[in-house]
């Protein structure tokens, strides 16, 4: 069951741009061997934190979003808790939430088109949901069937 | 405070007037409108402004909408830092419902994105 996930993590205010390119490097080797992809990076930089962690005051923030399964990520944060500089980190699971956004925006969109006619609004919804869902699959079947 | 306890107290007369005399209809209505609301003003002085209260049908009430629905915000992230901290009381709590006017889907989502967001340390559990 391939899923999206949202992986962000923390590392020490310390760690060199070349210490952090290996630990990227080193994780997306990791979600390789797990049979999932790596969708994107984003390095959102250094970052004041909300509380003391590990008697830090700062930290660089690093935002992956991912795709595979359960066992990929429970893979990747086990390997996250041993590595030493990386101070905190949140899998959030995002492909629900994005089904649910692009529904309530093709409703949207059919309200504004249809304007305002319910049965219409509700019908361009319907048939909006059913190519979403028509176009996710279709997205994930490698892996999904 | 004496000036709000007026208001409520006004359109209490009028209504009385208008349900014996001409309009029965508007009754309920107004005892609707005014039940609720006679404690808050104590409770939160100075929150609105007054409205139009004159006529005996068309009570004041504090304009309180959901930001989510009114600016279509659909999805409440965690990494919004910004708009979280929006409904984040200066001590780290989450401010209720009943302060901010988020309606009940949309405070839901923000609760769970706020607690995600302290996890991660975007957002303090406490301030100390």
């Amino acid at each position: 069951m391939q899923r999206t996930y949202e992986l962000m993590f923390i590392v020490r205010p310390d760690m060199t741009e070349e210490d952090q390119d290996k630990l990227v490097a080193t994780l997306e080797g990791h979600v390789a061997t797990a049979g999932g992809t790596v969708k994107n990076v984003e390095r959102m930089g250094k970052r004041r934190l909300a509380y003391l962690v590990r008697r830090f005051q700062d930290g660089i923030y690093v935002l992956m979003v991912l795709e595979g399964d359960g066992a990929m990520v429970k893979e990747l944060e086990r390997r996250l808790r041993v590595t030493e500089p990386v101070i905190k980190f949140i899998t959030v699971r995002v492909d629900e939430e994005q089904k649910r956004l692009a529904k309530v925006k093709a409703l949207r969109d059919a309200k504004v088109r249809g304007k305002g006619t319910r049965a219409a609004a509700a019908e361009a919804a319907a048939a909006a949901a059913a190519e979403t869902a028509a176009t996710a699959p279709a997205d994930t079947t490698p892996a999904s069937v | 405070m004496a000036d709000e306890t007026t208001n409520t107290a006004a359109p209490v007369a009028a209504t009385e007037g208008g349900s014996s005399s001409s309009a029965p209809s508007s009754r309920p209505d107004g005892g609707g409108d005014r039940g609720p609301r006679g404690p808050r003003p104590g409770g939160r002085p100075g929150a609105g402004p007054g409205g139009p209260r004159e006529g005996g049908r068309k009570f004041f009430r504090r304009k309180k909408v959901c930001k989510f629905c009114v600016e279509k915000i659909d999805g409440v992230n965690y990494k919004d830092v910004r708009l979280l901290g929006q409904f984040v009381a200066e001590s780290g709590k989450i401010v209720p419902r009943r302060l901010t006017g988020v309606c009940t889907p949309h405070q839901r989502r923000l609760a769970d994105a706020i607690k995600q967001a302290r996890n991660i340390a975007l957002l303090p559990f406490s301030t100390r």
